[in-house]
């Protein structure tokens, strides 16, 4: 177990969502997509060029910018 | 009338439902305390007729987001009768966050689990009968794509419809900010209720995004596809155009002429020249607006629109737009107005209104028809490919930079998280109904505005009756004239002038304009600009007319789009404030370096 972010994972990578620090709007965003502190997130790919990421939580595939992945606290499995 | 409303979060089919429930007879219209527009249709559920209205997707019911405001104060000035809520049967485990803060309003409630025939796929397995009893709701399994199971749901709805319904509470705020509860009611319906497999089996998703997002195969990919969607949309929209036009002029031959023909000449001119070539104007765009959305529909309902977004964003996210929008501005390229109603995938307004700045300055097949035109005139068959890359140089290069000075103006809030749903097959009845709305969409909206602005153009070329047509004696001749001074530091002349007001209409009617104000056509024409203009002035008009109000059908578009003058009106300026000064930094430049 080490704590990291979730912009700082391998593709491949699954770890434990710790905590969210984002502000209000995305935060509620984050939430409604399915993450929640204890979840489960496997990173499946970043895109070239620093583009976004793809994560998946649950059964749900979501694209997200690395600076708002920064922002997720995540603890390597 | 009772009224039904459709809510669930974005990517639940709902719209696939809405378009199940009322075959595609929608119509738009506006509500009491919010600002956008919303479909809505008539049915006849049981014996009496009822309105559903289609709610933008949302996650939250106490978000942020422009939806997520526009959904609460739709409810709160619209209570309705009923809420039918659709969520995603294989993302069950999340959204039914949204349905237990609906079921707080104490409103009246039917809910469907949509697209179970992919939670089937996927080995999601619900149990209804039970997870009805928990949550004391009617529930019910559905497929609005194929219709399995919209029998029951049907007649769910009109049972529900019997009772009234319990009213909304006042306080909404405070009711909604119950989290904890929900989280804990959530986990409970759903152990009971749901069993998820430990991993999703979409293989055929995981397999296709290998491909399709590869770190250096993706982006040629993406070009791949976007060229052949191009392609598709014009080069099969052309001939069904030709057609229109065609029948259009067979009409007016056959028919309208010898009809009209005991009228004063005047009269006929107007009639036809204006009014009918008003109507001609408007009906070219058909062919082109259903096939781009029938393209749409495939490239949006297949899901690769957001993987469109998650290669492109790592450019377009520096531009303050997303890559949603690039795909919009590479369709622009064939034709503005489509690409412009097709901005309403981009759920933030901001966002939209950005990229709807920018898709003018694409350079569009109209534009390109004056630009052959005048580089065969002008330019040696070496330079003439040249001249043209130039200016779809010109093009890209002036959308970037008006991204990004608007980019501060038109700031997007909204956090960009997007979903990548997995792959689906879109359905012929989709496909087919999106481009018939979309259409209707169009006619509705811009038929009265694109025909004044045709009369009134035709009457500015025509009026006084003494003046020989678009000749220097018409008022637009006048006009051309008392804008001279505008449009001498441009190396564009009087003539030119005149055909630029005819341009506001379309660039297609730009050379026969000309045709008309010098009295000539085809290679007369063309072989008297070239004495009278040389290269510098010739592409100083080029400039000018790549930049500058692309068409009547554009400004109609961006304002039923936007529904905000001010932002039609800014578009309209910085077009045009943007033409001039290219095109005079060009000319001036030249002509300085000795051109």
């Amino acid at each position: 177990m080490s704590a990291t972010t979730l912009a700082a994972l391998h593709p491949g990578d699954t770890a434990t969502i710790v905590s969210i620090h984002a502000e209000e709007a995305l935060h509620l965003r984050l939430l409604a997509l399915g993450f929640r502190s204890g979840k489960q997130i496997e990173m499946i790919r970043k895109a070239s060029f620093s583009g976004p990421l793809q994560v998946r939580v649950g059964t749900t595939d979501v694209m997200l910018r690395r600076v708002e992945a920064a922002k997720i606290e995540v603890s390597r499995a | 009338m009772k009224r039904i409303a459709l809510l669930g979060m974005p990517n639940t089919g709902k719209s696939t439902l809405f378009n199940r429930m009322t075959g595609g007879a929608a119509r738009v219209g506006n509500w009491p305390g919010i600002t956008v527009e919303l479909l809505s249709g008539k049915i006849l559920l049981g014996n009496e007729m009822v309105e559903i209205i289609d709610l933008p997707g949302i996650y939250d019911l106490h978000g942020f987001s422009d939806d997520e405001q526009v959904v609460r104060h739709f409810l709160h000035d619209n209570v309705p009768d009923l809420a039918l809520v659709v969520l995603n049967t294989s993302q069950i485990e999340r959204q039914m966050s949204l349905l237990l803060q609906l079921k707080q309003l104490n409103m009246n409630l039917v809910v469907v689990l949509n697209m179970s025939d992919e939670a089937k796929k996927f080995g999601i397995t619900v149990d209804v009968q039970k997870m009805s009893g928990l949550l004391e709701l009617p529930i019910f399994l559905l497929s609005a794509k194929y219709g399995t199971g919209y029998q029951e749901v049907q007649h769910a709805i009109t049972k529900a419809l019997r009772y009234p319904t319990p009213g909304m509470a006042e306080q909404l705020r405070t009711q909604l900010e119950q989290d904890e509860h929900i989280e804990s009611e959530m986990a409970r319906v759903l152990k009971h209720t749901v069993q998820i497999p430990a991993r999703l089996s979409d293989k055929l998703t995981e397999k296709l995004d290998g491909v399709l997002l590869h770190p250096w195969l993706g982006l040629p990919i993406f070009f791949a596809v976007m060229y052949m969607v191009f392609q598709g949309v014009f080069l099969f929209g052309q001939p069904f155009q030709e057609g229109i036009a065609d029948l259009l002029d067979w009409f007016r031959g056959a028919a309208l002429e010898p009809m009209l023909g005991a009228l004063p000449q005047y009269m006929q001119g107007l009639l036809l020249d204006g009014v009918y070539n008003g109507v001609a104007t408007v009906a070219a765009f058909v062919p082109i607006i259903v096939l781009f959305f029938l393209f749409m529909a495939i490239v949006e309902d297949s899901g690769y629109l957001s993987r469109a977004a998650f290669l492109m964003d790592a450019l377009m996210s520096r531009l303050g737009l997303d890559g949603r929008g690039f795909v919009m501005l590479l369709m622009g390229f064939g034709c503005n107005v489509p690409a412009l109603m097709g901005t309403r995938v981009m759920r933030s307004r901001a966002m939209r209104l950005l990229t709807m700045m920018v898709i003018p300055l694409s350079l569009c097949s109209a534009r390109l028809q004056v630009f052959i035109f005048f580089t065969a005139a002008l330019f040696t068959a070496k330079a003439a490919p040249l001249v043209l890359f130039s200016l779809y140089m010109f093009s890209f290069a002036t959308a970037i930079i008006t991204a990004l000075i608007f980019k501060s103006q038109f700031k997007n809030s909204e956090p960009f998280v997007l979903e990548l749903p997995p792959y689906r097959f879109p359905t012929a009845r989709q496909m087919v109904l999106r481009g018939w709305l979309e259409v209707r969409h169009f006619l509705r909206r811009a038929t009265k505005f694109i025909v004044a602005g045709v009369v009134m153009v035709w009457l500015l070329t025509n009026l006084p009756t003494s003046a020989v047509p678009a000749s220097a004696d018409t008022l637009a001749g006048m006009i051309g004239s008392a804008l001279h001074p505008f449009f001498a530091p441009l190396g564009i002349n009087e003539q030119l002038t005149i055909a630029l007001i005819f341009g506001f209409i379309a660039k297609e009617i730009v050379i026969g304009a000309l045709a008309v104000i010098y009295s000539l056509s085809g290679d007369a024409l063309s072989g008297a600009i070239s004495l009278q203009l040389d290269w510098v002035q010739a592409y100083s008009f080029m400039l000018f007319t790549l930049l500058y109000t692309p068409c009547l059908a554009t400004i109609a578009t961006l304002q039923s789009e936007s529904k905000q003058l001010n932002f039609t009106l800014l578009s309209l300026a910085w077009s045009l404030g943007l033409a001039w000064v290219i095109s005079f930094a060009f000319y001036q430049g030249a002509r300085m370096l000795g051109y």
